[in-house]
Formats: C-alpha cells, sequence, structure tokens
C-alpha cells in the first residue's frame, strides 16, 4: 500500500530531474512524441496506484470489520522526548475510500491533461508538479499521525501554489497568476497556524500526536471540554484555510488562475476536501467538543449560502464554478457539524465526481475557445461540442441535486441529517442554498452550450481576443476521461442510497465507514426521532425546488434574457455587491493586509529600527566620541600643562591625606 | 583516549595552512585557492572521523584534551566536545569550504590574504565550540573578531567600514562585560573549591551554588555578551549592516556559524553555571525572542535589499533558537540546536545565492528583478529550494527545528504560558509571505528589466557548492534522527543542569 505513496513521487522525480530533457529529444520541444513519454510516466504511476489501491481496497473488504486497519511504518522522522511520529501510514476504512478518490479521479485528470496541456513549454513541468501533488496528498489522507497529515498538508499546499502559478508570466487580474498563488499560500498558511496550535495542544493533552493512542485516550480519558473545544476551534482554523470556507476561503476563486485541470484535481477534487478529512478523521474530538461542531456546522452553512449567491453573477466560467465548489465545501462542514460525518465523506465522493466533470468539461471549452473564459461570449456551443455539452449536463443535474444522480443522494443525506440533528434552520438555509446552487449551475449550462451563439462575429469591440470562433469537440484523450467522469456523477450515488430506499441492506457507504466514526456518534448520540414520512418530504421539497430552479434558468436565460439583465440593473446595489463578491479582499486588503505592510515599513522599519534602535546604538557611540573630544583636549603635548596637572594632584593628595589624618 | 588529540588537530591544521599560505608567491592565486581549499577539506575530514568515533549514548565530554597553559592562574588548554559542539563543529567545518569555492570568482583581490583570513577565522570559531576552559574559550571568541573584521573591512561593499567597526565594537562591548563575569565566577568559586580555576565541568558544579543575586547579575553579563552575537532583537542593528556589507562568504560565515556562537553560549554557558537565574529571566528573554520572530519577519518583508531581507530574516530565526532554548524542555532545546543547524544551512544557502546573483547583475535591489524563471532556471529552482527550507515546509530541514521549538514551548512549565507560543508559530505565516514575495518579485512575472535577459545560468562551480547544502536540507528533513542523536544526550544532561528532576516542576 505504500507504494501509492512511494509511486507518485517516483513520477514526480523522473518527470522532475529528466522532463527538460525527455521533452528535448530531437530538438523541437513540442513534439509530440516526447510529451507522450512525459504524459504516460506521469499518468502511468497515477494508475498504477490506483490499482494497488483497489487492490488494497479488496483485501480490506474481505476482512472481518475488527481488522479492517493496518498500519505500515516505514521508519521513524521525529522522535524526541515522547515526541513519536513517523512515515507510518494507516489503511483503514476511511483512508481507503479518500486514496481510491484521490488516484482514481486523479489518474483521470493525469490522462486529460495529456491533451490539455499538449504544446505546453512546461509540460513537463506539470506533471512533475501533479505527481508531487498526488503524493502529498496520499501523505495527507494515510498519514497514522497529525505531523505527517501536516507534511501532506503542507505539500499539498506547496503544489497548490506551484501549479496556480504555473504560468507565472501571465496576466491575471490585476497582477499575474504568481500573486494568486502567493495569496493561496499565505492564507494556507494562516489556516496552519491554527492546525499547528491544535497539535501542540494535543501534544500537550495527550502527550503523543500518533492517531491511534491521541484518538483512544481522547475517548477513554477524563479531558475537560473546553480542552477539547480549544483542540477543536484550532483544527478548524487549519480546515477553514484548506477548504476555503469564511473567513479564509479568499485563495480559492483566484486559484482558477492555474491551468483547468489543476482546478479540477486540487481545487474541486481532492485538495480542498482535506479540511472536511481532517475533521471526520478527528471526528472523536469534536464530538467532544460539541460547541465547535455548533460552530463548524454554522461556519458550513454560511459558506454554503455566501458563496453560492456569488456564484449567481460571475461571468467567468471557473470562477463560477469555483464559487459552487466552496459552497459544496459548506455542506460537509454542515455535515460534520451534525454530526453526519460519513455523510460528509460521500459528499466529498460525489463531489469529486461531479465537480472534476464540470472543471474538465470547463477546460474543455476553454480550450476549443483559445482560452476565453467569459460565458457571455460563448453560447450554443452543444452543436460544436456535444460530447462536452452531454456530460457537463449531467454533471449540472448531479450538483443540483436530481435523482437519480449521485448528487441528490449525498446533498440530500446532508440535508436530512442536518435537519434531524441540527434543527429546521440549517435545512433551511441548506435547501435554499440547493436551489440556488441548481439556479446558477444552470445559468452556466445555459449561457454556454444552449441558445445563440455569441462569440465570433457577434462579440462587441472589446479588448477580448477574437480567436474563438472555431469550437471544435476535445481530442478523445480529452472527451474519455469526461465521460468516465460522467459515469461515476450519474451512478457513483448508489453506494450511498438511504436506508428508506434500501431496506434491510442499509447505507453501505455508512456500514463501511462506520468503525471509523463509531466512537465519535457514540459520543453525540443525538439522533432525535423522525419519521421516514418527514425524511420523504423534505426530499421531495428539495428536489422540486431544484427541478424548479432549473426551469427558472432556462426561462430567464434561453426565453428572456431580458429578465436577468433587468434585474441586475433593478438591484443594482446587490448587484455590485455579489458582483464584486461582498468586497471581501477588498476589506482584507484595508483591514489587515495594507495595515500590516504599511506599519511595518513606515514605522518598525524606518522609525523603529533604524531610528529609536538603530539610533540608540550610534547615539551611545557618538556620545562617546563626543566625550572623548572633551578629555583629548587634556593631552595637549604641552609638558609644562602636564607639570601643573601633577602639582595640583599631588596637591590634593596631600591634602586629602592631611585631613583623614 | 587515543582520539584525544583528534580536536586539537582540528584546531592546528586550518591555523597551519593560513601560516603555510603565507609562503606562497601572491600572483600564484589558483595555487592558494587550492591549498585553502584543501586544508578547510581536511579540517572537515578530522571532524568527520570525530562523528564517527564519537559515543552518542554518553553525555560526557569526549576527545577531552588537556595540558597546563598558564600555570599560575591555573589554566588549562583545556578541549573537548559533547553533542551540542559536535554538531556545530560539524557546520563549521562544512561550510568552510563551500565559501571557499564560492569566492573563486568573487573575490578577485588580495586573495592569499582572504584566504588566510578564512582559515583563521575557521580557528576562532572551532576554537569557541570546542574550548572547555573558559580562558580559552573567551581568547577564541574575541580572536575570531579580528578575521571576520577584516574580511568586512577589505572585500566589503561601499560602507564596509562602518559596517566593520560597528560589528567589532558591538560585539567586543557585549564580551567585556563577559569577561568581568568569567573573572568573577572564577574568583567566586575559588572560595569552595580551595583553587582559582577557570575550567568549565568545575565550574559547573560551583554555579548553582552562587548566591541568587550575584548569579543573576553574572548571568545577565553573559547573557548580554551572547545576546548581542545571536543577536537577540533590539540587539540586533549591527547584523543588517554587516550582513550588507560584508562580502557573500563573510555573509554565509557569519550568518551560519558566527550567529551560533551566541545561542550556543548560552546553551553551554548561561543554562547550566546560573540555572536559577535562567529560570528567572527564562521569560523576559523569551519575550524578546518571541518580539524578535515577528519583529524580523515583518520588518524583513518591507525590505528592498535582498541581502538585507534576509539578513532580518536571521533575526526572526534566531529568535526561535533562543525561545527554544528558554523553553528548556527536551523538545525545544533539541529542537534549538537542530535549528542552529538549519539556519546555518538555508541561511547559508540564501545568501550564496543572492551572491551568485549579484556577481552578474551587481545589483540586490529587488525591484531590479523579475521575471528571470525562464532566463535562469536553475538558479530559480535552487532559490525557490533554499527558500522552501527557510519557510520551514515540512520535509525539509526548517520544519523540523521550528516545530520542535513550538512544540517544546508549548508545554515548557518554565514559560508555563500559551502565548508565548501562539505569537511565535504567527512567525511561520510571515516567513512565508516575506520569502515568497520576495522569490515572486524577483523570479516571477515579466522581465521588465532589458539587461537580464543576457543573465547566465549557473555555472558547474555554483551548483557544486549548493548541492552538499541542499542534501542536507533534505536529509535533515526527512530523517533528522541522524542528527537529533548526536545532540540527543547533551540536550537531556543541559535540561538536568537546570532543571534538576528531583526538584521537579515550578509552577
Amino acid at each position: 500500500m505504500y507504494l501509492t505513496v512511494l509511486l507518485p513521487l517516483l513520477g514526480f522525480i523522473i518527470n522532475g530531474a529528466f522532463g527538460s530533457k525527455i521533452s528535448a529529444i530531437g530538438g523541437s520541444a513540442s513534439d509530440r512524441r516526447n510529451e507522450k513519454v512525459i504524459g504516460i510516466i506521469g499518468s502511468g504511476v497515477i494508475g498504477l496506484s490506483f490499482l494497488i489501491t483497489i487492490i488494497a481496497f479488496f483485501q480490506t473488504l474481505a476482512l472481518p470489520v475488527e481488522e479492517r486497519k493496518t498500519i505500515i511504518n516505514l521508519f521513524t522522522w521525529l522522535k524526541v522526548s515522547s515526541l513519536d511520529v513517523g512515515f507510518a501510514y494507516q489503511v483503514d476504512q476511511l483512508s481507503l475510500i479518500m486514496a481510491l478518490i484521490v488516484t482514481g479521479v486523479g489518474f483521470i485528470i493525469h490522462v486529460y491533461s495529456i491533451g490539455y496541456m499538449h504544446g505546453d513549454k512546461g509540460f513537463w513541468r506539470f506533471f512533475a508538479y501533479m505527481n508531487l501533488f498526488i503524493f502529498a496528498m496520499m501523505n495527507l489522507i494515510l498519514a497514522d499521525n497529525f505531523v505527517l497529515l501536516f507534511l501532506g498538508w503542507e505539500g499539498v499546499g506547496l503544489c497548490s501554489y506551484l501549479l496556480i502559478g504555473f504560468w507565472y508570466d501571465k496576466k491575471f487580474e490585476k497582477s499575474t497568476t504568481s500573486d494568486a498563488a502567493k495569496k493561496a499560500f499565505v492564507v494556507n498558511r494562516i489556516g496552519d497556524f491554527g492546525f499547528l496550535l491544535g497539535m501542540f495542544l494535543i501534544y500537550l493533552t495527550f502527550n503523543s500526536l500518533n492517531f491511534n493512542e491521541v484518538f483512544t485516550r481522547a475517548s477513554a480519558f477524563g479531558v475537560p471540554e473546553t480542552t477539547f473545544a480549544f483542540i477543536a476551534i484550532f483544527l478548524f482554523i487549519g480546515a477553514t484555510g484548506k477548504s476555503a470556507q469564511i473567513p479564509l476561503f479568499v485563495w480559492l476563486p483566484d486559484a482558477m488562475a492555474g491551468p483547468t485541470p489543476v482546478s479540477a484535481l486540487i481545487h474541486a477534487a481532492t485538495m480542498v476536501t482535506a479540511g472536511v478529512y481532517m475533521v471526520a478523521r478527528c471526528s472523536i474530538i469534536f464530538a467532544s467538543a460539541p460547541a465547535i461542531l455548533t460552530v463548524v456546522a454554522v461556519i458550513g452553512t454560511l459558506t454554503a449560502l455566501f458563496a453560492a449567491t456569488i456564484g449567481i453573477v460571475q461571468n467567468d466560467i471557473k470562477k463560477v464554478l469555483a464559487y459552487s465548489t466552496i459552497s459544496q465545501l459548506g455542506y460537509m462542514f454542515l455535515a460534520m457539524g451534525v454530526g453526519a460525518f460519513s455523510a460528509g465523506i460521500f459528499h466529498v465522493m460525489t463531489h469529486a465526481f461531479f465537480k472534476a466533470l464540470l472543471f474538465l468539461g470547463a477546460g474543455s471549452v476553454i480550450h476549443s475557445m483559445h482560452h476565453e473564459q467569459d460565458i457571455q461570449h460563448y453560447g450554443g456551443l452543444r452543436k460544436h461540442m456535444p460530447k462536452t455539452a452531454g456530460t457537463f449536463l449531467i454533471a449540472a443535474l448531479a450538483i443540483s441535486g436530481i435523482p437519480p444522480l449521485s448528487g441528490f443522494f449525498s446533498k440530500d443525506e446532508i440535508l436530512w441529517y442536518s435537519f434531524a440533528n441540527g434543527g429546521f434552520l440549517f435545512w433551511l438555509i441548506g435547501a435554499l442554498t440547493a436551489f440556488i446552487t441548481a439556479f446558477y449551475m444552470f445559468r452556466l449550462y445555459f449561457l454556454t452550450f444552449e441558445g445563440k451563439e455569441r462569440f465570433g462575429h457577434e462579440k462587441p469591440a472589446s479588448t477580448r481576443s477574437n480567436r474563438g470562433e472555431h469550437p471544435h469537440e476535445s481530442p478523445n484523450v480529452m472527451v474519455i476521461p469526461l465521460i468516465i467522469l460522467a459515469v461515476l456523477s450519474a451512478i457513483g450515488g448508489f453506494i450511498g442510497i438511504p436506508e428508506i430506499f434500501s431496506g434491510e441492506h442499509g447505507n453501505i457507504f455508512h456500514g463501511w465507514l462506520e468503525p471509523v466514526f463509531k466512537n465519535a456518534e457514540r459520543k453525540l448520540a443525538i439522533y432525535g426521532l423522525h419519521t421516514h414520512f418527514q425524511e420523504i418530504l423534505l426530499m421531495t421539497i428539495s428536489v422540486a425546488g431544484a427541478a424548479g430552479s432549473i426551469f427558472f434558468a432556462r426561462y430567464i436565460y434561453l426565453r428572456k434574457p431580458s429578465i436577468a439583465s433587468g434585474t441586475a440593473k433593478k438591484f443594482k446595489s446587490i448587484y455590485n455587491l455579489l458582483w464584486n463578491k461582498y468586497f471581501v479582499d477588498e476589506l482584507y486588503d484595508a483591514t489587515v493586509i495594507n495595515p500590516i505592510v504599511k506599519t511595518s515599513d513606515s514605522f518598525l522599519w524606518r522609525i523603529a529600527d533604524n531610528k529609536i534602535i538603530d539610533g540608540l546604538v550610534n547615539g551611545i557611540a557618538s556620545l562617546i566620541e563626543s566625550a572623548s573630544v572633551v578629555i583629548r583636549k587634556m593631552q595637549t603635548g604641552v609638558a609644562q600643562f602636564y607639570a601643573v596637572i601633577m602639582m595640583v594632584g599631588i596637591a590634593a593628595a596631600l591634602f586629602w591625606i592631611v585631613l583623614s589624618l | 583516549m587515543e582520539y584525544s588529540s583528534l580536536i586539537s588537530y582540528l584546531l592546528i591544521i586550518p591555523f597551519a595552512g593560513a601560516f603555510l599560505l603565507l609562503l606562497i608567491n601572491k600572483r600564484n592565486e589558483k595555487l592558494i585557492r587550492y591549498a585553502g581549499l584543501a586544508a578547510s577539506l581536511l579540517t572537515f575530514i578530522i571532524s568527520l572521523v570525530i562523528y564517527f568515533n564519537f559515543d552518542d549514548r554518553n553525555s560526557e565530554f569526549q576527545f577531552v584534551h588537556k595540558f597546563s597553559w598558564i600555570e599560575n592562574l591555573n589554566i588549562f588548554y583545556f578541549v573537548g566536545i559533547d553533542g551540542l559542539s559536535l554538531l556545530l563543529v560539524l557546520l563549521t567545518t562544512f561550510i568552510t569550504p563551500l565559501t571557499l569555492i564560492s569566492s573563486w570568482s568573487s573575490i578577485a583581490s588580495k586573495v592569499k590574504e582572504f584566504t588566510f583570513f578564512m582559515l583563521m577565522l575557521e580557528v576562532g570559531m572551532l576554537g569557541v565550540f570546542v574550548s572547555l576552559d573558559l580562558f580559552l574559550f573567551y581568547i577564541f571568541w574575541e580572536a575570531m573578531l579580528i578575521p571576520m573584521y577584516f574580511i568586512i573591512g577589505i572585500w566589503g561593499g561601499k560602507e564596509r567600514i562602518y559596517a566593520s567597526i560597528k560589528f567589532f565594537i558591538y560585539t567586543m562591548f557585549g564580551s567585556l562585560l563577559m569577561l568581568v563575569a568569567i573573572i568573577w565566577l572564577a574568583i567566586y568559586a575559588s572560595a569552595p573549591l580551595g583553587y582559582f580555576t577557570t575550567s568549565l565541568p568545575e565550574l559547573y558544579s560551583v554555579g548553582p551554588q552562587v548566591e541568587k543575586t550575584i548569579q543573576d547579575w553574572m548571568f545577565l553579563a553573559f547573557a548580554f555578551s551572547f545576546a548581542i552575537k545571536v543577536p537577540l532583537f533590539p540587539l540586533h542593528t549591527w547584523l543588517p549592516d554587516a550582513h550588507v556589507q560584508a562580502p557573500t562568504a563573510g555573509s554565509v560565515i557569519l550568518a551560519g556559524v558566527l550567529l551560533k556562537m551566541g545561542t550556543y553560549g548560552l546553551l553551554r554557558f548561561c543554562l547550566p553555571l546560573f540555572p536559577q537565574a535562567s529560570i528567572t529571566f527564562a521569560p523576559y528573554i523569551s519575550v524578546l525572542a518571541v518580539t524578535g520572530i515577528i519583529y524580523g519577519a515583518l520588518v524583513a518583508m518591507v525590505q528592498k535589499d535582498m541581502k538585507k531581507l534576509v539578513a532580518y530574516s536571521s533575526v526572526a530565526h534566531l529568535g526561535f533558537v533562543v525561545l527554544g532554548i528558554f523553553a528548556m524542555t527536551q523538545e525545544a532545546v533539541q529542537g534549538a540546536i537542530i535549528q542552529m543547524i538549519n539556519h546555518g544551512l538555508s541561511t547559508g544557502a540564501l545568501f550564496l545565492l543572492v551572491g551568485i546573483i549579484y556577481e552578474r547583475t551587481h545589483t540586490r535591489e529587488i525591484s531590479d528583478y523579475g521575471g528571470i524563471a525562464r532566463i535562469v532556471p536553475v538558479f530559480s529552482f535552487m532559490l525557490m529550494f533554499a527558500s522552501l527550507s527557510s519557510i520551514g515546509l515540512p520535509g525539509l530541514n526548517g520544519f523540523v527545528g521550528e516545530f520542535l521549538i513550538l512544540l517544546g514551548a508549548f508545554k515548557s512549565p518554565v514559560l508555563n504560558n500559551w502565548w508565548y507560543t501562539v505569537f511565535a508559530t504567527s512567525g511561520v505565516i510571515f516567513a512565508a509571505v516575506y520569502l515568497l514575495w520576495m522569490y515572486q518579485r524577483v523570479v516571477f512575472g515579466e522581465v521588465k528589466n532589458q539587461k537580464l535577459t543576457s543573465l547566465t545560468d549557473m555555472n558547474f562551480r555554483e551548483i557544486l557548492v549548493m548541492v552538499p547544502i541542499f542534501i542536507f536540507i533534505i536529509w535533515i528533513g526527512i530523517y533528522p534522527g541522524t542528527f537529533l542523536k548526536v545532540s540527543e544526550k547533551t540536550s537531556a544532561k543541559i535540561i538536568e543542569q537546570v532543571l534538576p528532576s528531583n526538584q521537579v516542576t515550578i509552577k
């Protein structure tokens, strides 16, 4: 199983060290054959990892439930005093699910990238980084201790940084992509600050950072709830950074500056769910701090709603998807917050399918439209790229929660638990967000694939390029991944069919994860009495609402586009607020970033350091110097003067001796 | 022990090498360079022999070499090492040849003098780390200032005279106080011992018995001297000047080894000699350390000059080390020791890289750069690597040190307060900000300055200097056990000396 970690590392080393050599073979740097070698190595290692994970999965499945956790210890990493953590990997139900998602979806996206990145100068670099990412991500999910998890955690952050800034001299919004990359890294680091403190407190409390010891002690010891609360809130700060929740979500929309497969893999399907995974992994800690669990639920719900509202008005196809990712992550945290851990992980999985599909579909569109990303300049693309359109439609239906597609099962389950365990308000906001989601996803779909073509000749005389006149379907290497993901998005939900439909089998997905969350769920024990009737009723409401939203979107954007622009004009201030994403970036700039930079520059450095501290040092020096100037006067070189002084001295000494006699 | 004179060879080889150099015709620069390199490499080999024969299960001083020196005062030539000094000796002997290679093109004038001073500097630094007699220690401590003074003053930048004098006087000022305290302590100790001695192991047994108020004063005198060298906020202002003016090799040695002498002194003398005073002052010094972490990072963030930025980042990094030392837990002290090595490697690497690019463009202003990633890919990669190491990315060396320090400080019974760690941890955010921001402005973006298009990438010699450093950056990051093991017993002993386990904790 540890091979699934090492293979991507091998791919990274091969492509990283020899990639530039391989692509230079035979002269032309963009030679398709050379790219193929790199692409096959890059994807191959991930494919192999995926195969090994599948084998491990079935081996584990064959074991009795209580033996389904194995730890593979490679070597010791940090061993000081009672701290003893290693490169040790824990294979259990939860990490296997995550590993399947990461390597599976990762493999598909790698293959897709061979087509998408074709001709790029940095082809080899791209695959090297992508492999490094998978390596880090596998460390994150397979780690058997917090420190190794943190290594993966920071490692994926680094890869994210490198890949967002992949086209580092490309213009992005006000500056270049490297700005977006730096922002992502720094915001993530703010989260890491919390995560680190969480680790310190865990170590102080449980005297260990290994999952097994910590979680065993956490479920047994009489540790006060406030301690758990502090640990949980610190860890959750970390999660808000990585998983782009309020208040640290600001980096994710900008992360779209990277190549689209990166957005699909890192900023949608896998890395951003790391926070959710971490909370699920530490479920026992969170379950021991109910107050913080509520905070998690509230933040999740608010983020879901907040991001969805922004999604309504954005015109950049990737931005819309980015906000929808933030919003969907909010759902996952809502699930965590109401103690529905396996429902949250279920949504991680289905979301990985359909969101990767949406991004890859968007990538296919962007590819064929020569990097035009504004949906106002699309339209009617279904005719030109039917496969992309078809698969995109499936994904859009899935995310909107239309049965029996995967998103329906996972989202509805979260909504049900938020009602049953959380309360009506959580459900209401969650359901409302679901309607908004359906609306903006279909706004996106209709504006892109249906209606009139708005590219080419009809384009206004803007600065945008006029190259996107001949859209075409993408090559097979890109389309086949779309189809595979579409199948998964469509049927992936069936492994988590809720009990009311599957009857005696229960929910298979829950059954599988049950041992992992058993302790936490027992601690919470909040499953109230609710009837199946309520469950069906709520389900019907949310499906009907989503369907209604879809038709509403169709009506507005296909039949009466004037309504959209009319509404935007009528509620200009609200529209502006949403268009500018509630001015959060500006707010952070004005209240945090600028004051810190300004104070550091004009006060700390120029005044405190240069004038005060160094001034004092040099001041003492010049004081001594000026004092010496005075004393130096005594050294005149005139012997008579010395004689006089000597006489005076002797006289004074005599005088003193006489006095003291 | 049959190897007992090995340490003396460690001192004699560079010393003899330096003087043999003087016999070479000064126009034969090539020979001078090779000879200097050979001497420093031989020293490195000796230090490796010491490493392989070092017993890491033993907390006593090893390879002890002792003979009478100034008989009247009972002063000995007394050298030996333990885990702490061994690591720093290795760092010194490792860095010195690299800096010599790195100066092959940057130092063009007075090569003979330069190589001479570099070897003398090595003698001084090694002497500081191996002396077990306070008097001998003091001699090395002061002697080492002289070659550094000349290196900055002769081969430095525009304001080298100001910087070198400031460096010299500032650190000298601190050491004089230490000298007073050394004499005071030795005289004080002569009462219970019955004779005058400056031998460290003997004074270890007397120090803790010194009356508390006197101990406080002695502690302060020592600590002040070391704090200047570290440098601890607010005694750091000599550092940016010295770094910016020093030639690359000088900066690398300064950051890589010289600053460690301050933290080494705190661990070797302040804590074990004056345990009660150390505990009394631990919170105050930790406050300064944490202030330094944040302050250094914030000031580094707004620097326009790359070298100055790295210099201020040293203030922040050394703040971590000092915090680790005064947290006085096994985790923190081990972290502090490994972080001394880390800082030497990553900051050394950063200075070398800045030097490499400076040699080509003759500017260190960040705003003169931009978009060099495509022009000099190898350099860009290495700068990224060194920056990540300095940022403390897990998997590289910096993380190991910072993590252990913070973890240990958090549970420290001496500090007994979360806030030190909370503030210190915020330093990890700022480190990412200032280094990535600099990186972005230098390497990414579009090429604005057309002169940059003709930049040449790193040559073989320059890569050769960097690769060994990078190997250790990864090694410590992935398998720090090799190094942690060396200092494990020593750090445990130091903690035992300050906080005897029978005394339990002070809450």
